[in-house]
């Protein structure tokens, strides 16, 4: 039986971050795909609280919620430390990864799912947030330096699904020619053999936003 | 000053209460700055430009933002007293994991059951009675979340105690009557100087949360 075990979502944003730590940490595990449409008796044991994905398993501890499970990842494994030692470095990368998972991502989506006057004012307002991302990578090859650490594994979204987004939402977020620094990080990062080696199939995240946005829009159409 | 700390604060946030109580607890010397947040200072835009929020702890001149990440901090640099954050792995999962519950579910729901009126009133005041039995059930007959030592999902928590008057006055609602252990394990924290001395006296908050209520509804 697998010591590590990650129940998730191949289109989930959260579990891949978790992949890409146990990847980076040389940590085996066996992935257990979640239907989220009809939730196993074993997610809803293992995160009773939010009944969500990414769950970590680590024996019989369950560690769910992506961010909290990369702390865990990061202490229980100390081969390739992601996170940078010194308290004032940690907790500017704890900062930007809470600003980045509050206002890039559920701003992307937002800007994503809005129509009308109301887009408009959703892009601009995703737009302000990756412009701090940018200003944030100036100067280093990566956020956490020479080599990919924690923030970029939290923000390695952002070459995946941004364009995906960007596509089902017909709308134009982050550039090459707005968002040059961003837009070179986002090569070095995917080019990177770990990364590329589980990072999802694109047309599979167009399918499942299309799918997302569709099911989205008819709630609300049923609520009017 | 002896630690070169300085906090700019506002009296009235529970997210500034956690940072005035883990200083305490680490028995810390610092700068408090109360900020207008009508009229915020240079300091401040300086030092939070992203989020322009307090509570922020300037150390030796560098910012650090966002309570619980400031919490964390606090305990990483002074770890030899009272350690908010357990040493095991796992159990920093868990604290994390709770630490995290407060601050995404709490805040938003307790401020429209004092600021609303009507259904979503209502509303949040059954998510809220929701969400305070969930973290009464985790909490249990423990003296704290952690166990025996006082730890950040108490810091995360606590001093939303300071809300207690003001939800349960506007909500129309006993805290005690649906949750009597989760009080049980507040009126424990208040016994602790740091969270005492860090948390205002529950009438006063309701009557500036009233005027902020008012405040609202005529704009």
């Amino acid at each position: 039986m697998a010591e590590v075990k990650v129940i998730g979502s191949s289109a989930s944003l959260f579990c891949l971050r978790v992949e890409w730590a146990l990847k980076f940490k040389g940590v085996e595990y066996e992935y257990l795909e979640e239907d989220l449409r009809n939730k196993s008796p074993m997610l809803l044991k293992y995160n009773p609280v939010y009944k969500k994905i990414p769950v970590l398993l680590h024996h019989d501890k369950s560690i769910p919620e992506s961010l909290v499970i990369l702390d865990y990842v990061e202490e229980t494994w100390k081969d390739n430390p992601l996170m940078p030692e010194d308290p004032y470095e940690k907790a500017t990368a704890r900062f930007w990864a809470k600003f980045a998972d509050e206002k890039c991502i559920f701003g992307a989506w937002g800007a994503c799912r809005a129509e009308g006057e109301e887009k408009e004012k959703a892009i601009e307002s995703a737009i302000e947030s990756f412009k701090f991302l940018e200003k944030q990578i100036e100067g280093k090859k990566f956020f956490s330096g020479e080599q990919i650490g924690y923030l970029d594994l939290v923000l390695g979204w952002i070459p995946i699904y941004l364009n995906v987004m960007e596509e089902v939402g017909d709308m134009k977020l982050v550039g090459a020619e707005r968002f040059p620094l961003l837009h070179e990080w986002s090569q070095n990062f995917i080019e990177t053999p770990l990364i590329k080696e589980c990072s999802p199939a694109r047309d599979k995240l167009v399918n499942y936003f299309t799918a997302s946005l569709s099911y989205l829009r008819s709630l609300e159409t049923k609520k009017q | 000053m002896a630690d070169d700390l300085i906090l700019l604060n506002l009296w009235s946030s529970p997210f500034g209460m956690r940072v005035r109580i883990a200083l305490a607890e680490k028995g810390l010397d610092y700068e408090l700055i109360e900020e207008d947040l009508s009229n915020k200072s240079p300091l401040l835009l300086k030092m939070n430009p992203v989020r322009k929020q307090i509570p922020v702890l300037i150390h030796k001149g560098r910012p650090i933002c966002e309570s619980l990440i400031i919490v964390q901090y606090i305990d990483e640099v002074w770890r030899h007293k009272s350690p908010l954050l357990p040493s095991d792995p796992y159990a920093r999962a868990k604290s994390r994991f709770w630490a995290d519950y407060v601050d995404k579910n709490i805040y938003a729901i307790g401020k429209l059951v004092w600021g609303a009126t009507g259904e979503i009133q209502e509303a949040a005041k059954k998510e809220l009675i929701e969400w305070f039995k969930v973290l009464e059930g985790e909490v249990g007959d423990k003296p704290y979340f952690g166990g025996d030592s006082f730890g950040i999902v108490d810091v995360a928590l606590i001093p939303f105690y300071s809300w207690f008057y003001a939800v349960e006055t506007c909500g129309n609602f006993s805290i005690v009557a649906e949750c009597p252990k989760l009080v049980s394990w507040a009126k424990r924290c208040m016994e602790r100087e740091s969270v005492s001395k860090s948390l205002p006296d529950q009438y006063k908050m309701y009557c500036f949360l009233l005027e902020l209520k008012t405040k609202f509804q005529a704009q």
